[in-house]
């Protein structure tokens, strides 16, 4: 049999208020709530507990709300904060464990198997995670429990104290099930109130009375069937991590900190005959947030001062700095994509050290500009031109492949520079299909001396279902000055009435 | 001579000795970024000296694509597979168009040298250009800028240039819809589009470049060519439609005037 897993799920009853009061300027006196727009009325999403305490509930109308209290702060309701805020919980939370999974709405669920003794058993941990979170200003319900579901369900419906967590999970109501409204008043009709009744009862009757949402969801949470959690992020290969008894202050310090976690970190590497590609710096401040920094090699990597040279471009360029708050108290380091990476050796006229010069260039600009602004070219299969190139970002060093070779003795059929979009131009043409004879870009008129074409690049209608590609009559043409141009008509006349022309690129 | 002030004396030897010993610009090049025609190269003592800046002066916002080209052909020329870094800014693309590695592959050139970098803004331009630039290992750095570049100034060139020199990198900046002022370019280059020698049935024919020395530390500006590029031979060559004009040296009329003269006919 495995080893039994432990979770620990933590709830943020009333998160939206508790983050809300972490910028406000200063608390309000009166209740708080969250009002949003549901089913077309104004209701509310969430309250906080002074709102709770005098009888406001989410879900109601904001107008009952307003009509049983009459002093109000009323927000607006963000999600989208609430649930940044909440991954940033979870991100401290990887202090524990990797294992660490969002549980909407307003819950985290840890899996602490194997991890809680660093801190002296879960009680250590729980105590940990209590301290940290009030010094959040965060309230707290937690629970733990042999499956998610079960730890999830126990830290949001547990109204009654038990001797044990079988029989705690037992006496939850049947509301924990969260199943819709109208299940949920059909199991209380029948006489089943807590879990235990239902648990009594034989499964398939359940099922064939309630549905199987319902059975499965009981056999989530007594644990019969498996409630796999969805971790936030994969744990990693290589971790160096480093614990301190007292905070650190300052950025600098951590830094030279990170030094040394570099340096453990690539030894593991070494002994592996691994590289890493990618470097997660995770900073866990006391105060139970953390901020990640991560940095990526085009090639894999076991050189500590490249790695360290990266993360200090990246702190550079950093819009929102490192803070450390009350101080760093864990920093780690780990390294969740590796490559192999054999002993190299040098070549004797020095052309790896210019190559690996070359990459680190393209490493330290892609982590200052980001990854996608530092890019190579590949050839694309197409005949359209403006999909013909790819640029790819240099970081992923997708292999080459064949380019277009010139035909001997005949000028390029692509110009040097493309506009993509095309620009429209105004042309006067001798014949209404014929070649261009003048042409009008950006308010200055263009004569035309030299002209080869049409080249006709049809479209790909084998990929647009509604054959709404025009066919382009393409023209390499000169002017008086001898500039070279591309440009095309975008229809035949039997396509169109009126076809435009663009110009699509300027040759060398 | 002699000086008024004693100290002034002293730092204006202390100039000349520096000038006239392992001065900045005194050190010779170590190699040649060679256009292959070879009055070309000579009259420039061998081509462009590499570990020096070069600017590439557009002689008009429509011959963007010709001043990029020459620049990024003459890098190209170098044999082997160094690639040629070029930094933009990223609204590039939208004034003069995007590169487009298909054309430079029917060129000759080898696209998958190219290590396109772009930057928000001129600043992060010069900034990424000087960290290009102390990178060993490149065929060359060319940095595309767009009108006026007032933080391109002699202090910022001058970091760039003593960067350039001490990596053994060529700086090939380019000069977009600007007018040329002083710098520290080891040349300074006017480009525009040339008529190409037509091909059968009056089609345009190979790359055409009108070309004007307009600053030489080694030499005498002025000088003027036409050279075509021939994507067969790798190599830049005199203009096939001038063949009646023997010699390399062409006594053009200059192109602002020819453009004066231009507009009074109109």
């Amino acid at each position: 049999m495995l080893a039994t897993r432990r979770y620990l799920a933590l709830f943020f009853p009333f998160l939206p208020a508790e983050r809300w009061l972490r910028t406000a300027p200063k608390r309000p006196d009166a209740p708080l709530v969250f009002a949003e727009k549901q089913r077309g009325a104004m209701r509310l999403a969430s309250v906080d507990a002074a709102a709770l305490a005098v009888g406001l509930r989410p879900g109601m109308p904001l107008a009952d709300a307003r009509a049983q209290v009459g002093d109000l702060t009323i927000v607006s309701h963000d999600p989208v904060l609430d649930q940044d805020w909440l991954d940033r919980l979870a991100q401290g939370c990887a202090r524990y464990t990797p294992l660490v999974a969002l549980d909407a709405p307003d819950g985290l669920i840890l899996d602490i198997a194997g991890a809680e003794h660093l801190l002296g058993g879960e009680a250590g941990v729980i105590t940990d995670i209590e301290m940290r979170f009030a010094r959040l200003g965060m309230t707290l319900r937690h629970a733990l429990g042999p499956t998610a579901d079960a730890a999830r369900a126990l830290a949001r419906y547990q109204a009654r104290p038990a001797p044990d967590e079988a029989s705690a999970i037992r006496r939850l109501p049947v509301v924990a099930l969260e199943l819709d409204a109208e299940a949920t008043t059909a199991l209380v009709r029948a006489g089943l109130k807590t879990i235990g009744d239902l648990a009594s009862r034989p499964m398939a009757n359940l099922a064939a009375r309630f549905g199987v949402d319902a059975a499965m969801a009981l056999r989530r949470i007594l644990g019969d069937a498996p409630s796999p959690l969805d971790p936030r992020i994969a744990p990693p290969p290589v971790v160096a991590e480093r614990r301190f008894a007292e905070p650190l202050g300052s950025t600098a310090h951590a830094t030279k900190i990170l030094t040394e976690l570099a340096a453990e970190a690539i030894e593991d590497l070494a002994e592996r005959g691994k590289g890493g590609r990618h470097f997660r710096a995770t900073f866990f401040r006391s105060d139970g947030l953390a901020r990640t920094i991560a940095i990526e090699t085009g090639n894999p990597t076991r050189d500590a001062g490249l790695v360290m040279r990266l993360f200090a471009e990246r702190m550079d360029g950093l819009a929102d700095p490192l803070d450390p708050g009350f101080g760093f108290d864990m920093i780690r380091l780990a390294v969740p994509r590796l490559e192999t990476l054999g002993a190299s050796q040098l070549k004797l006229e020095g052309g790896a050290v210019k190559d690996a010069a070359i990459d680190e260039l393209a490493d330290r600009l892609a982590t200052r500009l980001g990854r996608g602004r530092v890019r190579r070219f590949r050839p694309a299969d197409t005949h359209i031109p403006e999909q013909a190139q790819l640029e790819l970002p240099a970081i992923d060093a997708p292999a080459p492949l064949p380019w277009q070779e010139p035909d001997p003795g005949e000028p390029p059929t692509r110009p040097f520079h493309l506009f993509d979009p095309p620009q429209p131009i105004e042309v006067i043409a001798e014949v209404p299909d014929g070649p261009p004879h003048q042409f009008r870009w950006r308010r200055q008129a263009h004569a035309i001396r030299r002209y080869e074409g049409p080249e006709r690049i049809a479209a790909e209608w084998w990929r647009r279902r509604d054959n709404g590609g025009l066919t382009r009559d393409y023209y390499r043409v000169e002017d008086a000055q001898g500039r070279r141009f591309w440009l095309f008509r975008h229809g035949l006349y039997d396509e169109k009435p009126d076809p435009r022309w663009y110009i699509h690129g300027v040759f060398a | 001579m002699r000086e008024s002030s004693y100290p002034l004396a002293g730092l204006r030897q202390r100039i000349a000795r520096i000038a006239a010993s392992g001065g900045f610009e005194s050190r010779p090049a170590e190699g040649w970024l060679k256009s292959g025609h070879a009055s070309f190269d000579d009259a420039l003592g061998g081509g462009l000296a590499v570990g020096r800046c070069h600017e590439f002066f557009a002689a008009d916002a429509l011959d963007a694509t010709s001043a990029a080209a020459f620049a990024a052909l003459l890098a190209l020329r170098t044999p082997g597979r160094a690639p040629l870094v070029w930094l933009r800014t990223s609204d590039a693309g939208k004034r003069s168009g995007h590169i487009y590695a298909p054309g430079i592959a029917e060129l000759g050139g080898d696209p998958d040298r190219l290590l396109l970098v772009e930057t928000p803004d001129a600043k992060m331009l010069l900034a990424c250009a000087n960290d290009a630039i102390r990178c060993a290992g490149s065929a060359a750095v060319i940095v595309e800028s767009w009108g006026r570049f007032p933080l391109f100034d002699l202090t910022a060139g001058r970091r760039l240039a003593l960067g350039a020199r001490d990596a053994g990198t060529t700086l090939l900046m380019l000069r977009l819809n600007a007018a040329p002022a002083p710098s520290v370019a080891e040349t300074r280059w006017s480009v525009a589009a040339a008529a190409s020698h037509a091909l059968e049935a009056n089609a345009p024919g190979a790359p055409a470049f009108d070309l004007e020395l307009l600053r030489w530390r080694g030499g005498g500006a002025g000088m003027r060519w036409r050279l075509d590029w021939n994507h067969d031979e790798q190599s830049f060559s005199p203009n096939a439609g001038d063949t009646a004009l023997s010699g390399t040296l062409l006594s053009l009329p200059a192109r602002r005037a020819m453009a004066s003269h231009g507009a009074e006919a109109a």
